[in-house]
């Protein structure tokens, strides 16, 4: 970006600016020996042109909504819009989370992320025995479309944009979804938000997995084909960097192993015929914003970076919108702490602040009490606050990429960028995502940064504020959130109350042809959403299809 | 396993063995991993369940596995119906002599019945592993 004399010049006064300052160094050291980010890249004091000299501005930025979208996607971003202020929620039964998301929308939320409990993510009905204990703990327990119908209630579907926290059971929920839009006389083509349906990450980091790798990714290329001709405004996938992260992985690992779980889903639904410019644009992704504020920042700019480059070098993409990665972002939920809570406000602050800069399309902020229960409404209140501050008052948002061509911030996107690559192709050598996971490659790899993690915070290495510095006597916070155990004798009495009423002799043709349907290449789609309507349960269905498919087993990396 | 190591007047001659257990349907396991890394550094032999275990398959591991030491992590806020379930079937099998520990997300006013269960220790974020690793050595009886 420098002609060759001036960096010359550059390069001279800067020799001369080093030799002064190691002077100054060698009477007053600097706080530590080699500084490095969050995630162990290599820090310099000061970045100047120098570190830039070889960067191309219109090859490796160009302007906001053009190739390679490292600017952003669009070219006004927040000028135009503000992201999507979307708060995860959603716990006990589907009347007590209806009402928390009223109160949200009510708040100034703008579109509404459900949070399932762990028996609907693995396919149990809450009357299981393994969903004893579990039911409405970290989500709310939906067992059928009834539930689904009550969740949504006095809600235009036509009007919000919903995501949905489901994976394994993504094609029974999305189904759910359309049909109770229809009773709200919505059409399917008017739907508006995401499923998660992200397997990939559920084997190398959340665990809500069912089925082996094979079929599941089969169920989400049908649903990618069966949405591009029926929910073309629905996001079809949100290939999650954010549960990596949380299990310990670094900013680069977060970005790498998103980014080859995408590249597998390409090319699974590539192999499976369908045309790439017909289904990319749908493909949305999941970040975390963690603490180390620039590493974030060049995080979310490389991750654009790379994916143009991926889908247009690699998958030979056409359209713009194929090309660009559209992400939501949550703040480190593992960064929050038990101790001094109130901490955790200005933690949350600078995250979000990171997304911003990173140019993220929503945004989640955490709830400062959520090291110990699902948050209260009042925290989640600060928390929606927070980003309404960020949007509304400190003046970030009016300027596109406000930190493009700052030399530190353009040197670490380039660095995140070179070893994300790297990680691509290591990948790439062990035959790509999913043989990667079979291989406990991912896995061992999270593992081990969480643990190098751990040690520099009990070494005293990292400093946590209120955590190994600063600490203070502190009683935990009052007002928590509790789920009542009572939930689940309610949802299983209801179950019990439909299955007495609907109509059986239907659920249990339904559910011959959904089997009939999976032991075939054709698409589930219409299957599921036939089943859904007869009532049948999430579980009858989820049963149904580990009848035909089997059940993943995880490998063991310890 | 027979290293003659003495730590913190443990009988020499034995390592302690830990199951590290998720009981229920939680997929968190960065704690339960980075807790299984650090006893091992610690000298201790550690056998880790992996995901989704009931109650009864930990119990039935522990006594299979002949362990000191059950560790479980739960971040769902099942613990308190999967906890105590385990004491319940430690209980009957006449295993009480493991000591039986626990950590995750739970609410302080949880730990008192978590304890009168017979769970040893309740561990929260941000508890350090030198801690864990410290009440293990105090507190086992069977090594």
């Amino acid at each position: 970006m420098y002609d060759a004399d001036k960096l010359k010049q550059i390069a001279t006064a800067s020799k001369a600016w080093v030799d002064k300052t190691q002077d100054l160094i060698s009477k007053r050291p600097e706080r530590r020996q080699a500084f490095e980010t969050l995630s162990g890249l290599p820090l310099e004091r000061v970045y100047t042109p120098l570190d830039q000299y070889d960067a191309s501005y219109l090859d490796d930025l160009g302007f906001p909504g053009t190739y390679p979208y490292t600017r952003g996607v669009q070219p006004t971003m927040y000028r135009g819009r503000f992201w999507t202020m979307r708060q995860y929620a959603g716990f006990a039964s589907a009347e007590e989370s209806n009402k928390r998301y009223k109160y949200l929308l009510g708040q100034g939320q703008t579109g509404l992320s459900v949070a399932f409990d762990l028996p609907t993510q693995i396919g149990y009905d809450s009357d299981h025995p393994l969903a004893t204990g579990e039911v409405g703990k970290v989500g709310v327990a939906i067992d059928s479309l009834e539930d689904m119908e009550a969740l949504f209630d006095g809600i235009p579907l036509d009007r919000v944009s919903t995501s949905m926290t489901i994976n394994a059971p993504a094609a029974v929920v999305l189904a759910m979804y359309i049909e109770t839009a229809a009773k709200q006389q919505v059409p399917a083509a008017k739907l508006k938000g995401t499923i998660q349906n992200d397997i990939l990450k559920e084997y190398a980091a959340r665990g809500t997995y069912i089925f082996p790798p094979g079929p599941s990714m089969r169920i989400i290329t049908d649903i990618f084909a069966f949405c591009s001709e029926n929910v073309p405004s629905w996001n079809t996938i949100s290939i999650s960097g954010y549960h990596i992260r949380e299990a310990g992985s670094t900013a680069v690992q977060e970005l790498a192993f998103t980014l080859a779980n995408g590249i597998a889903y390409v090319d699974a639904a590539v192999k499976a015929g369908l045309e790439v410019d017909a289904f990319a644009p749908r493909l949305s992704f999941f970040f975390n914003a963690h603490m180390d504020f620039f590493e974030e920042i060049a995080k979310f700019r490389a991750a654009r970076r790379l994916w143009a480059r991926i889908m247009k070098d690699r998958f030979g993409a056409k359209k713009p919108k194929s090309m660009m990665l559209r992400f939501h972002t949550q703040t480190a939920g593992c960064t929050l702490t038990a101790q001094q809570p109130q901490n955790n406000v200005m933690r949350v602050t600078l995250q979000a602040l990171s997304a911003v800069l990173g140019g993220t399309q929503s945004l989640h902020t955490n709830s400062m009490d959520e090291a110990f229960s699902l948050p209260s409404e009042q925290a989640v209140q600060i928390a929606l606050r927070t980003q309404q501050v960020i949007a509304h008052e400190s003046g970030v948002t009016d300027t596109v990429d406000p930190l493009g061509g700052s030399f530190f911030v353009e040197s670490l996107t380039d660095e995140i960028e070179h070893r994300a690559q790297a990680y691509l192709d290591r990948i790439d050598e062990l035959g790509g995502a999913v043989a990667a996971v079979e291989q406990g490659f991912i896995q061992k790899e999270i593992q081990e940064s969480a643990y190098a993690y751990q040690r520099s915070v009990e070494t005293g290495d990292r400093i946590v504020v209120g955590l190994n510095r600063f600490e203070q006597e502190q009683a935990p916070p009052a007002n928590l959130l509790r789920v009542d155990p009572a939930v689940r004798n309610a949802q299983v009495a209801r179950l019990k109350r439909l299955k007495k009423q609907r109509d059986n002799n239907r659920v249990a043709a339904a559910l011959k042809d959904l089997k009939a349907c999976a032991q075939t290449t054709d698409n589930v789609m219409p299957a599921m959403l036939a089943a859904v309507r007869s009532y049948a349960t999430l579980g009858e269905i989820c049963d149904t299809l580990r009848a035909v498919f089997g059940e993943y087993r995880a490998v063991s990396t310890l | 396993m027979n290293d003659n190591r003495c730590d913190n007047g443990q009988r020499p001659g034995k390592t302690i063995r830990v199951l590290a257990a998720k009981p229920g349907l939680d997929g968190h396991d960065r704690g339960i991993k980075v807790i299984c890394y650090a006893l091992r550094d610690a000298g201790m032999e550690v056998i880790y369940t992996g995901l989704r275990q009931t109650p009864e398959q930990i119990v039935q591991a522990a006594l299979q596995e002949d362990v000191d030491v059950i560790a479980m992590s739960v971040l769902s806020g099942a613990h308190d119906y999967l906890f105590p379930r385990v004491m319940e079937l430690l209980k009957q099998a006449g295993a009480t002599d493991i000591l039986v520990i626990g950590g995750g997300i739970i609410p302080e006013q949880d730990i008192p019945a978590l304890k009168a269960a017979g769970i040893k220790g309740i561990f929260g974020p941000g508890t350090s592993t030198h801690d864990i690793v410290r009440f293990i050595e105090k507190n086992v009886s069977r090594a």
